[in-house]
């Protein structure tokens, strides 16, 4: 344990654990809603604040808070109005974003893409004491929005339309998910990287999912997963040489696997209690088209 | 039936794309009735389901309980069951979280109180869903969802249901049940508007049927005579109105 005397390591494992806790937070509720990769479009957008941020020589962090969530935000608003032509225009919006850091970073004094590497797939022996407060703030703010209201949370990602009908501010709360995914992008940035956050997000979810029956129960096992693999990558890169970042989603993925393998005995065991369950003779049932999703628009 | 109707519409028009899908309808469901919008595949009953809960944009008057639903704010008044085919979403949710969801507004921020978890057990119990409480909603068969997703409209206790075919995809034990469930909710003087491709189990209860083609009322008064072909997907539910059509009253007539 002789790397927590280390301030660097400190900082690092602190930000990991902020890591490892918010982003599953907010990815549950995007893997609810099928918008898995909405974490990795963000991703994009924020290369644009981190240039700018180079640029104007402020904290790249915030100017990469601010300039992602505008993202999220204009995200948000092509989803209601672009029904159509929505995924084009979201496509513009991600590769816009990250031209536009390439080219902003550029342009900085003494920028090069160097200074980007460590955005696009973390840093975390470089997170200084600065980083650590934004993180901290960010993260709190997250945890905030995921705990304190995820009940209305879970509501609109289970099912917009119904939702609208209970009279939920919809607009309002799908604007605050966009807003806190675009946020917890910032906060991962500086560990796993832009490129790799939207993993953080999705992987521990659906490794949870695996063993998981309820929302709460998915909710726990994946940040318990999340803060484990982001310590667990963090301590790794200390002893042997490999990133942190790629080893982090690496971890993540062989949690997502051995516990899909772990899952299948389990599931034909549930399958054959609740068919023991059933009575025997039970009329068989209509076919279901295996299409329709919950959140189809719905014919006339 | 006296008194300003729960719902009323009034030469309501809404288009899908440039498609004009209703076009000028006039309805109104009083206090206690059970209305049953019919037709086609295609003639706008579940578009006007949509209209009356603000889902699709349209031209007209529409009011619930005598508001004008541009100003309309009292949803814990509405119970509404959307045409789906399943309750589940992209993450595991057992039947009580998803029924829960329909319990949001009665509650102040989200927070639930005894009252709010009692509700929800008891919306379980009317479904016949208790002992599946615990349960992931994928585990579930069509006609289970249907009740999860009767039961999460019937959790905020509305006075007013409003479902877009509760009955599709549902096995006829489930209908039973979900006819029994609705049986007690009208005895308690719920007022009921529902899609149904047909009339099935739900017959006894039904007071009104309004049939609808090409987004308009074709037919408003007693329902249909059921008979064996009704089921078929796509049939109209046109019938001359003969002497042998008996007049049917429902439970509150």
């Amino acid at each position: 344990m002789d790397f927590l005397n280390f301030a660097f390591m400190q900082r690092a494992l602190l930000a990991a654990v902020l890591v490892g806790i918010t982003a599953p937070a907010v990815g549950i509720y995007l893997v609810q809603r099928r918008q898995a990769l909405m974490g990795d479009g963000i991703g994009h957008v924020a290369m644009t604040g981190v240039g700018l941020g180079f640029l104007l020589s402020t904290s790249p962090v915030w100017m990469a808070t601010a300039v992602s969530v505008l993202g999220a935000v204009v995200m948000e608003l092509i989803r209601w109005y672009g029904r159509t032509r929505g995924d084009i225009a979201l496509a513009m919006l991600f590769y816009g974003g990250m031209a536009g850091g390439v080219m902003l970073i550029n342009l900085a004094p003494g920028g090069s893409n160097a200074n980007l590497m460590s955005y696009l797939f973390g840093s975390l022996s470089t997170v200084s004491e600065s980083d650590v407060t934004a993180i901290c703030l960010l993260a709190a703010f997250v945890l905030a929005v995921t705990l304190g209201l995820r009940r209305q949370l879970f509501a609109v990602s289970q099912d917009e339309e119904f939702a609208r009908v209970t009279g939920l501010p919809v607009r309002a709360l799908n604007l605050l998910t966009a807003v806190t995914a675009a946020v917890t992008v910032t906060v991962a940035m500086r560990v796993v990287g832009l490129l790799l956050v939207s993993a953080l997000m999705v992987v521990p979810v659906a490794a949870a999912q695996q063993l998981s029956r309820s929302f709460a129960a998915t909710f726990v096992i994946a940040v318990a997963i999340g803060v484990t693999v982001t310590v667990g990558g963090t301590i790794t890169s200390y002893y042997r040489y490999v990133p942190p970042g790629a080893t982090i989603v690496l971890l993540a993925i062989a949690a997502f696997v051995a516990l899909s393998l772990l899952a299948a005995p389990l599931a034909r065991r549930r399958a054959r209690a609740a068919a023991a369950r059933q009575p025997a003779g039970d009329p068989a049932e209509c076919a279901i088209p295996a299409t329709r999703g919950a959140a189809d628009e719905v014919g006339v | 039936m006296t008194g300003e109707p729960v719902i009323s519409l009034r030469g309501v028009t809404a288009e899908l794309g440039s498609r004009p899908v209703l076009r000028g309808i006039d309805l109104a469901v009083h206090r206690g009735e059970v209305v049953a919008l019919l037709g086609a595949n295609g003639s706008g009953k579940s578009t006007a389901i949509r209209t009356i809960v603000g889902q699709v944009p349209a031209g007209g008057d529409i009011a619930l309980f005598g508001t004008p639903r541009r100003t309309f704010r009292d949803w814990s008044r509405v119970g509404y069951v959307p045409q789906r085919t399943t309750a589940a979403g992209g993450v595991p949710a057992t039947v009580t979280e998803v029924v829960s969801a329909g319990r949001l507004s009665r509650t102040r921020f989200g927070l639930f109180r005894k009252a709010d978890h009692a509700a929800v057990r008891h919306a379980l119990d009317l479904v016949g869903m208790a002992d599946r409480a615990r349960d992931n909603v994928e585990a579930l068969s069509g006609g289970q969802h249907q009740r999860v997703l009767i039961a999460r409209a019937l959790v905020a206790e509305p006075e007013l249901l409003i479902m877009d075919e509760p009955m599709a995809g549902v096995d006829l034990a489930s209908q039973e049940i979900l006819a029994g469930t609705l049986r007690e909710q009208v005895r308690q003087g719920t007022t009921v508007l529902l899609v149904l491709h047909e009339l099935g189990p739900l017959e006894p209860l039904i007071d009104r049927a309004v049939v609808l083609r090409d987004g308009c009322v074709l037919h408003d008064g007693p329902p249909p005579r059921a008979v064996g072909q009704h089921a078929l997907p796509g049939h109209d539910h046109v019938h001359p109105h003969d002497r042998h059509t008996p007049l049917r009253t429902g439970l509150l007539s």
